[in-house]
């Protein structure tokens, strides 16, 4: 044993060590907090009060007029809308479609099972900067350049959505639907009734995921969207105020924390099944 | 099996009898079903990924305008990227910003992960914090980096008020704007290392810790020799990914500095981007874009050859 001083002293030394940890970690918190309060602070403030000659957290006024400047400014209501429906639609078309085939995958026997999960696992190591030319030779063959469909489709099937209730399903014990079968109940009708009520929070899971992952998406819109008033998204909508002359920082800050904040809001929320989900797959993010 | 139809009244012992009779239609029926149930992954994924994947490697090999004819190149695009300054240039600013990027992010999120330990209060409002950044869009967070990096913008104000010294033009400056990307890359994207680092280091036994303790083991030798060996399948899990998404890095030079200045931060996806949509030159876009993939596919290899050395996965 090597006790540094008596018990007591140690006790203090930890007490102190301890509140200077808590100190030094609220301040890193501080500092990474930053940059967010900037920006709300910046989007509540008189346009010619956003450079100053020294740092400010709060103008002359607090102008929540921004908010609805910023709606008048540029069309961020039409891409709120554009970007709701397509996260919306893509949620939608990835959970069901991933839950049918992770449902295959976990329960039902069919030869070569194995082989099509690892192709399927495989399409995972695909980075989407390789298929955007082909796809965008694809989206012009269908006539769908500069529509919802080329928004939604092409990245509404991954191998995520199916590898995380995979993950799930294989977790449900074989006699709950054995029982079923035994009573005449079909694949179709115990995937329905039994494994999907039962997989409800990874489903939750994944909407959540998909959900943000379509919501923030930048690089194919910017490409596959032609009329940015009409079909673009909100990070689109948000990019085309680069270059402009005369950047009005204080409108562009409250567009962006509105496009925050759906997701900083479910991120809160829903923190607890985020976090299992992520470490149960290991994915996640972009 | 659909005699079987009241099964209350089967005495215990009888499914276990009626099973292995009941198997085999079961398996034929079971792989229509998955035919039907695999439909529109297999059709999606085909039509999306698989058949894309194979076509950029067609139309690579082609001079490939958005409209126009297109005439067979075999491998011009490809001996044309390598004899490009341009694409040299955008391969090694990728690199650079990978190599600053990956061991910063890692040895950030760890340095957090284990200061905050399994026994500060509180830990679950940093996690989520931290998180943030890593789900808002990232164009939002570029926006506001943008607006921070600019001169007049906060931390130029801040470094006049505080040490009465102008901050560097970041974005305009070519030896300033790769880590004021990569600075900026790091507190979008720690959240994430962040998170899988400390649910490992949940996993290390405070008994076998405690025991290193009673020892003689300081804090470092504890670190070293207790918990490192247990939480490096993490640190390899999340080192692989994040070496695979530093590859693709694109929206923050895009915003940032639109690669500039000249091309001094200009990405490979970039230059995918550029050569696709600015000058309509698919094929060497789709080139460019194989060599990116085929980049990645190296490092995670090597990755996966190089974890024998030092990932242990039976502790």
């Amino acid at each position: 044993m090597t006790y540094r001083g008596t018990p007591d002293t140690n006790a203090v030394g930890r007490r102190v060590r301890s509140g200077v940890s808590h100190v030094l970690l609220i301040a890193v918190a501080l500092l990474f907090l930053g940059p967010l309060v900037y920006a709300v602070s910046t989007s509540l403030k008189p346009a010619d009060e956003v450079f100053t000659p020294t740092p400010e957290l709060f103008g002359s006024e607090i102008r929540w007029q921004n908010y609805a400047d910023a709606f008048t400014f540029a069309p961020f209501g039409r891409y709120f809308v554009n970007s709701l429906f397509v996260a919306v639609v893509g949620t939608l078309v990835v959970v069901v479609a991933s839950s049918m085939s992770a449902y295959a995958f976990a329960r039902l026997k069919f030869r070569g099972r194995e082989q099509l999960f690892v192709l399927f696992l495989g399409t995972l190591m695909v980075p989407q900067e390789v298929l955007i030319v082909p796809m965008y030779w694809l989206m012009q063959s269908l006539g769908w350049v500069d529509s919802y469909w080329a928004l939604i489709l092409p990245w509404a099937f991954t191998a995520f959505g199916t590898f995380l209730l995979r993950q799930f399903f294989l977790t449900v014990p074989a006699e709950l639907e054995e029982a079923a079968r035994v009573d005449g109940c079909g694949p179709i009708r115990s995937f329905l009734r039994i494994m999907l009520p039962l997989a409800r929070p990874a489903i939750a899971v994944l909407t959540v995921f998909t959900f943000i992952s379509f919501w923030g998406s930048f690089l194919w819109p910017l490409i596959i969207v032609n009329s940015v008033a009409d079909k673009g998204t909100v990070p689109l909508g948000l990019a085309q105020f680069i270059g402009q002359q005369g950047t009005q920082w204080n409108l562009m800050m409250a567009a962006s924390v509105l496009a925050m904040l759906p997701t900083v809001l479910l991120v809160v929320l829903l923190q607890k099944h985020l976090v299992r989900g992520l470490l149960v797959t290991g994915l996640g993010g972009r | 099996m659909v005699s079987l139809n009241t099964p209350t009244a089967a005495p215990p012992g009888a499914p276990a009898g009626a099973a292995p009779a009941g198997r085999r239609p079961a398996l034929r029926r079971d792989g229509r079903y998955a035919g039907l149930f695999l439909a529109p992954s297999l059709a999606g994924l085909a039509l999306f990924t698989l058949f894309p994947t194979v076509m950029a490697l067609g139309i690579s090999l082609f001079d490939w305008p958005v409209f126009g004819e297109r005439t067979f190149l075999g491998i011009d695009n490809y001996t044309h990227l390598l004899n490009d300054p341009v694409f040299r240039r955008v391969v090694l600013n990728t690199a650079l910003f990978v190599v600053l990027y990956v061991p910063l992010n890692v040895v950030v999120s760890l340095g957090l992960a284990v200061w905050l330990g399994p026994k500060i209060r509180g830990r679950q409002a940093f996690r989520v914090l931290f998180f943030i950044p890593v789900m808002t869009p990232m164009v939002a967070n570029v926006m506001v980096w943008r607006l921070l990096f600019q001169p007049g913008g906060l931390i130029d104000t801040g470094m006049q008020s505080w040490f009465g010294v102008d901050a560097p033009n970041f974005l305009g400056s070519s030896s300033w704007a790769m880590p004021a990307i990569v600075a900026m890359s790091i507190w979008q994207g720690f959240g994430y290392n962040f998170l899988v680092f400390s649910a490992a280091l949940d996993q290390v036994p405070q008994s076998q810790l405690e025991s290193a303790q009673i020892d003689g083991a300081g804090p470092l030798q504890r670190f070293r020799y207790v918990t490192w060996p247990m939480i490096t399948p993490s640190i390899f899990f999340a080192t692989t990914m994040t070496l695979i998404t530093s590859f693709q890095v694109f929206a923050q030079p895009f915003i940032l500095t639109q690669g500039g200045p000249g091309v001094s931060t200009q990405t490979i996806v970039m230059y995918v981007y550029n050569q696709g949509w600015q000058f309509l030159t698919m094929g060497l876009a789709s080139a460019a874009g194989w060599v990116l993939f085929v980049i990645i596919m190296g490092i995670t290899a090597i990755q996966f050859v190089g974890q024998k050395r030092w990932v242990h996965y039976d502790v």
